[in-house]
């Protein structure tokens, strides 16, 4: 038992240490800073400019956020304090089914129904022409494959705000709003930074639904309706092919090792903010 | 006081905007899924493997991917029990006192949680490199067995600390060893292992990044651990990408599939944990 | 009782998860007053207290008749303005529940809702209230302070503050010392003796001695039943009822 304990908590460290290892051979090549700021990606030729992959994470991970956080915000206060027990019953478990679907559904719905729906009708009222495929698309798709999280989260947190504190401000003559405005919302901000941080990294590492939808060019995207690469999509779809190129492999690891490094980050960060909160509301 | 009600109004109006959104999003993608997949569904799809070819074949189905998910979601949750069983056991049986070290496990186990399937995927060839496996089932299973182990973990913990320390207490001052009471927990959360098993294999039938470069792909039915395997969701995702109308097709009818399997696993752990734990939403 | 009543209950149920709670209450409270409500615990006085300023209206699977009248309007009308109600009443609830901002914005919160926004009018009341609830020397160098870094009592004389603040007619109190040290107590009861010749003061509590201190009148409730109601020397010394005899025997002997 032991055993396994440990080695499944050491995954942590062995999948770190493994890419680091694989990541090697291009961080002897090239410096951090020369791989993180470079634009240039041009295997072939031995150049691997990984900024344009990390602004197309960070445009898809903002405008998903963007999108999902007001969104799920209002979805849970409605949840937690407006609606009927009975509609509250009725709703949360479409929520959890949002969560169980897979990504590469995701990706189909995207392409079906949000890529043309950009080309058609939102892209036509800001630029000439747009095939759909874009960071936006990316963000949208995320946005919904997000919305699960961040609504869990903030409704168990807002549900552990005690009723006497609701109660002391709306004693005042304070509105429902009101409370929530002043008290709730002050009351939930540890919760709330900790689910769009757990959300952020989720958004980070979302690899297929991004990928189907986002055009994958690799050219850093200067408006939402630009195609964008994000790292996740750089290593699906390239894994099969780098073998015969010299390094390509270990700027592919490296890919990984970036992506597991910032998300290891935001999970520790958004976990101990949760945990802390825990224990101060039950103490 | 107007002023008052109308911003209170306009904000529940927004409010209840916002859960139409969050809610309607569920049924506009499974609508869009059955609404494209439901016309290509036949026999066929669910009955035979792809004939000349799964991207440019016009004929057959996608038993090969259906067979190849379930080879490799059923064997990783298999798996994925044999170590997480006791890691769960380990952390509320043998160390609880010292919470300061099970919690520490148990974030370890969150951030596993959080890694992206890509990344495993990545350190589950790295694994296969390392001992010269090709993509092949085994190399699959390898990978998802990682994907779901913090899953399995996360929920056994949950439901194993659903189980009141009395019958634990009981179960040791009969004079039982802890492996004897951890084996009596072990019957009392039975449908807690349901729940964690149609989980982990929920998310293993689903997941693409995992398997893309582990599993590879065929045509055929693997006979062999050693042999490449299909999945569901990287036939769709290679499929949708065919000129060909038909395999396109038949892009959506395994949507409609893996949907309709996934929907059904969701809803039977929903109604599960809902047994568990009554107190919560 | 000689003076009108101020609160009017009548012929009130209510109904939480299909449970009768409170059974045909009819009561009215005096004006300007000290009034306790007493029983033994679950008999339905939280209950009682918070439908005065319709609390329970965020209850789930509640369901109220009859009347509440306060200054002879039912607060329980469907064209009533639930915050007009409660302005009308402060709160004090068995723990204090200081809002989460600085002490200054807690006894501010109320005044801010209802349209005060000129600083030096926030200023003077806050003092106002401050020195009413006796906390003024205490926190007037750190007005900005978080309002959780007072002690207990403090924060319960806070929130006394906080609901003063809106100019209230009536104090409720939920066993508004439970929480609290001896001298906290006392602190606060003094503050209720105090109070009551400019506010209409309804407390509920479990503890006698504490309703034989500082209130005029005592309503004695048992199984979601008003079974005596009469100035407190009456009650508690010379009760009417069985039940009510049977009450406070241990508080007599």
């Amino acid at each position: 038992m032991l055993v396994f304990t440990l080695a499944s908590v050491s995954l942590v460290f062995v999948i770190g240490i493994g890419l680091y290892y694989r990541s090697i051979p291009i961080l002897n090549k090239l410096s951090w800073f020369d791989l993180l700021t470079k634009s240039a990606w041009k295997p072939m030729k031995g150049l691997f400019g990984f900024y344009p992959f990390i602004m197309g994470t960070l445009w898809v991970t903002a405008i998903a956020i963007i999108i999902a956080l007001p969104l799920s915000i209002f979805t849970s206060l409605y949840l937690v304090e407006y609606a009927h027990a009975k509609i509250k019953r009725v709703l949360i478990p479409f929520v959890n089914l949002l969560s169980g679907i897979p990504p590469v559904i995701y990706g189909v719905w995207g392409v079906l129904f949000i890529v043309p729906l950009i080309q058609e009708h939102i892209a036509p009222h800001f630029i000439e022409f747009s095939t759909g495929y874009s960071v936006l698309a990316g963000g949208i798709v995320l946005a919904v494959m997000i919305f699960p999280l961040i609504v869990s989260i903030i409704t168990e947190v807002l549900t552990t705000i005690p009723q006497d504190l609701k109660d002391a401000s709306l004693s005042i003559g304070a509105t429902k709003w009101e409370t929530i405005k002043k008290v709730i919302i002050r009351k939930a901000t540890p919760g709330i930074i900790a689910a769009t941080v757990l959300a952020i990294s989720r958004a980070f590492g979302e690899t297929i639904a991004v990928l189907m939808v986002c055009g994958n060019n690799a050219v850093v995207p200067h408006s939402v309706f630009d195609t964008g690469y994000p790292l996740p999509a750089l290593i699906a779809n390239n894994y099969g092919e780098m073998m015969s190129i010299p390094l390509y492999d270990s700027a592919l690891m490296f890919a990984a090792l970036l992506l597991f490094i910032i998300i290891l980050l935001f999970n520790i960060i958004s976990r101990v903010i949760l945990a802390r909160l825990e224990r101060n509301l039950t103490t | 006081m107007i002023k008052r009600k109308i911003e209170e109004l306009f904000f529940k109006v927004l409010m209840i905007l916002a859960t139409i959104i969050v809610t309607g999003s569920f049924f506009l993608i499974v609508g869009t899924i059955f609404s494209k997949g439901v016309p290509y569904m036949n026999l066929d799809m669910i009955t035979k493997i792809p004939g000349g070819g799964f991207y440019i074949g016009k004929e057959g189905g996608v038993l090969n991917a259906i067979i190849g998910s379930l080879y490799i979601a059923g064997g990783a949750t298999i798996l994925g029990l044999i170590i997480s069983i006791p890691v769960a056991i380990y952390i509320n049986m043998y160390i609880d006192g010292k919470k300061f070290k099970s919690n520490l496990i148990r974030l370890a186990f969150d951030v596993l949680f959080g890694i992206p399937s890509i990344v495993y995927g990545a350190f589950g060839f790295l694994i296969m490199v390392y001992f010269g496996i090709r993509a092949s089932l085994l190399g699959g299973i390898i990978a998802v067995t990682l994907l779901v182990i913090p899953i399995l973990v996360r929920t056994l913990d949950e439901v194993i600390r659903t189980v009141p320390g009395e019958l634990r207490d009981a179960a040791l001052s009969l004079g039982a060893t802890r492996w004897e009471a951890a084996k009596v927990i072990l019957r009392q959360i039975r449908p807690g292992i349901f729940t964690a098993i149609l989980l982990s294999f929920g998310r293993g039938i689903g997941d693409v990044a995992s398997v893309l470069f582990t599993a590879g792909f065929s045509d055929n039915i693997p006979t062999s651990l050693h042999e490449p395997a299909a999945t569901l969701p990287l036939a769709i995702f290679f499929q949708l990408g065919s000129p060909v109308e038909e395999v396109q097709g038949r892009a959506y009818a395994s949507a409609l599939i893996l949907t309709i399997v996934v929907l059904i696993i969701t809803v039977l752990a929903e109604l599960l944990i809902k047994k568990f734990s009554k107190h919560k939403i | 009782m000689t003076n009108t009543p101020h609160i009017s209950v009548q012929d009130f149920n209510v109904y939480i998860e299909n449970q009768h709670i409170l059974k045909n209450i009819n009561i009215n409270i005096p004006n300007k007053s000290v009034t306790s409500i007493i029983g033994p615990s679950g008999c339905g006085k939280t209950t009682l207290l918070k439908s005065f300023n319709r609390l329970l209206d965020n209850t789930a699977n509640v369901k109220i008749d009859g009347k509440v009248l306060v200054d002879g309007e039912n607060i329980y009308d469907p064209n009533v303005e639930v915050t007009h109600i409660r302005k009308k009443m402060g709160l004090l609830s068995q723990r204090p529940y200081p809002l989460p901002m600085s002490i200054y914005d807690n006894v501010a919160y109320g005044p801010r809702i209802h349209g005060i926004r000129n600083k030096s009018e926030l200023d003077e009341l806050v003092e106002l209230q401050l020195k009413a609830t006796g906390l003024w020397n205490e926190v007037k160098d750190r007005l900005n302070a978080s309002a959780t870094r007072l002690s207990i009592g403090q924060q319960q004389r806070l929130c006394l503050a906080r609901g003063l603040a809106v100019e209230p007619e009536i104090i409720l109190g939920d066993e508004s010392t439970s929480a609290l040290d001896p001298v906290s107590t006392h602190i606060i009861e003094d503050l209720f003796i105090n109070l009551k010749q400019k506010y209409t003061i309804v407390l509920v509590t479990h503890i006698l001695r504490q309703a034989r201190r500082v209130s005029d009148y005592i309503i004695f409730v048992y199984m979601g039943k008003i079974i005596e109601f009469g100035p407190t020397e009456e009650v508690l010394l010379n009760p009417k009822e069985e039940l009510t005899r049977e009450y406070v025997k241990g508080f007599i002997s």
